[in-house]
């Protein structure tokens, strides 16, 4: 368990360090008033094929909750949210960033989880094993996963 | 303009959409008992206006697994339970029969749990009333609250009712435990910071990934799923939502988790007992 949480972590540090970028903490963030996030939470640039497969598996898992036709590979996709098909119309990057990293910024109340948040949870439980959660929070998705699935967002354009 | 993109993307899901909503069909089980699976909701829900019960969100393999109790592996649980029901446990040398008579004799209390008990001061479960009769009458030990022998039971009292009105009392005593279940019911838990409401209220008839959302109700329960091969009480299906919230959960048989199963049966008054019911 602890490894699963922690290898993504790693890995990002690497990058990081690699390319010299520094990480926005999740508590760091800085959201325009309509919810946008301007600078990159990695400074490192998205890995498309990375951001698609987020997008199916582990903490992403957004499938579950919106139709990508782009993935329609995969089975069973859910309907709570708006299908994705022509997000990068919709929405500019920053935009978007700022929906996967708290879309409660930009859509008050919305169903859909806080992909970068650390705090103010009822009843935190560790993963989904039902036991309360000790120690630090790692967010849903890093700051490098956050940016590779906003890539893969970033190239679903129907105009 | 981004609102009209949504729109239009919103409208082209719905026309793709397979399955929304509950389906038409009609539940007789045995050819004999009519359940009334759609009513108009209790006067205490604001947000729903007709209530389903959840066999008319699966799939039509899954239904057919209850309309028959040759079909129904929940029966085994029943079958159990009437052999527990004959026989005599603990230091008072009794069974249940010998105070109660026949299991049929039991019928509507389903029906009516959670309910208040004076001699307790607090609302109770079937679960608690059997434990209470097993540790002050039978001098027998207490059954593990979500465990196999007792989920039976209540399967088999469950059974006796099939086809009654739920109709739990939520006024009077009961209030206060009933405001508090309420409470937890649109509580939002967890990392993913979801409530009962969300899935259960806001989106049933749905999918959540390869799901089709239901209103989470609990006229059907023990509900046997094909998933586990087991029969599954209230709580233990409470337990697996909320942790699936990314949530530390209540325990089974908690003080929250009787309040919330009191909300939860409160607003299913007016659906036919099932149980045992079947699902996925
Ligand atoms: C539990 C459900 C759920 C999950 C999981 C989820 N979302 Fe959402 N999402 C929603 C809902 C509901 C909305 C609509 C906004 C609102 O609340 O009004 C939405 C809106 C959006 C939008 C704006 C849609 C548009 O076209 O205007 C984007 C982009 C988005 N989500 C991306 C994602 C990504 C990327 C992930 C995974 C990292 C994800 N969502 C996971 C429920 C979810
Ligand atoms: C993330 C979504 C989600 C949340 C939040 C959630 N559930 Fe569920 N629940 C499901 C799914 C999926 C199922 C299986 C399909 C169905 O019956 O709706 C289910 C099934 C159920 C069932 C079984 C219904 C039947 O007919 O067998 C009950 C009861 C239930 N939920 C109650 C609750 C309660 C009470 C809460 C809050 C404590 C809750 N759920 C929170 C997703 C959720």
């Amino acid at each position: 368990m602890r490894k699963l949480i922690f290898a993504p972590v790693a890995a990002l540090c690497l990058s990081a360090v690699a390319t010299g970028a520094t990480e926005i903490a999740p508590l760091d963030v800085s959201f325009d008033e309509y919810g946008a996030v301007a600078q990159s939470l990695s400074g490192a640039p998205g890995d498309v094929d990375n951001g698609a497969k987020l997008m199916n598996k582990g903490a992403g898992n957004c499938i579950a909750c919106h139709v990508v036709t782009e993935l329609s590979h995969l089975p069973f996709h859910g309907e709570i949210g708006p299908s994705l098909d022509g997000a990068a119309d919709r929405w500019s990057e920053a935009e978007l960033r700022g929906i996967v990293a708290n879309a409660k910024k930009t859509f008050p109340d919305s169903m859909m989880p806080s992909f970068y948040k650390v705090e103010g949870f009822v009843r935190l439980g560790n993963a989904f094993t039902g036991k309360a959660h000790q120690g630090d929070v790692a967010p849903l998705l890093t700051a490098q996963q956050i940016e590779d699935v906003v890539a893969f967002l970033m190239t679903l354009k129907e105009e | 303009m981004k609102k009209l993109a949504t729109l239009a993307t919103s409208c082209a899901l719905v026309a793709s959409m397979v399955q929304a909503g509950p389906d038409e069909d009609q539940l007789i089980v045995n050819d004999e008992i009519s359940m009334v699976t759609e009513v108009a909701a209790p006067a205490h829900m604001d947000a729903v206006d007709t209530i389903y019960s959840g066999w008319r969100f699966r799939s039509d393999e899954t239904q057919a697994f209850q309309m028959d109790d040759f079909d129904n592996p929940g029966m085994i649980g029943v079958e159990n339970a009437m052999v527990d029901w004959e026989t005599a446990d603990g230091s008072e040398g009794k069974s249940c029969a010998d105070c109660h008579g026949a299991a049929e004799d039991m019928a509507g209390l389903r029906a009516v749990y959670p309910k208040w008990n004076d001699a307790m001061g607090k609302v109770t479960t079937l679960e608690n009333e059997i434990n209470n009769c097993r540790e002050t009458r039978m001098g027998a030990k207490a059954w593990k609250y979500d465990g196999g022998d007792i989920t039976d039971m209540v399967a088999l009292l469950s059974y006796v009712s099939r086809g009654m009105p739920m109709s739990v009392a939520i006024d009077g005593p009961a209030q206060p435990t009933w405001e508090l279940g309420k409470e937890l019911y649109y509580s939002r838990t967890g990392q993913l910071e979801l409530s009962c409401a969300n899935c259960h209220e806001d989106n049933y008839g749905n999918m959540i990934r390869a799901d089709h959302l239901s209103q989470g109700q609990i006229n059907g329960f023990p509900v046997y799923r094909l998933k586990n091969t087991k029969l599954n009480s209230v709580h233990a299906r409470f337990k697996g939502c909320v942790r699936d919230t990314r949530a530390e959960t209540y325990k089974p048989g908690s003080p929250e988790f009787v309040a919330l199963e009191l909300y939860v049966a409160s607003r299913g008054n007016g659906l036919s007992v099932e149980g045992p019911s079947v699902r996925n």
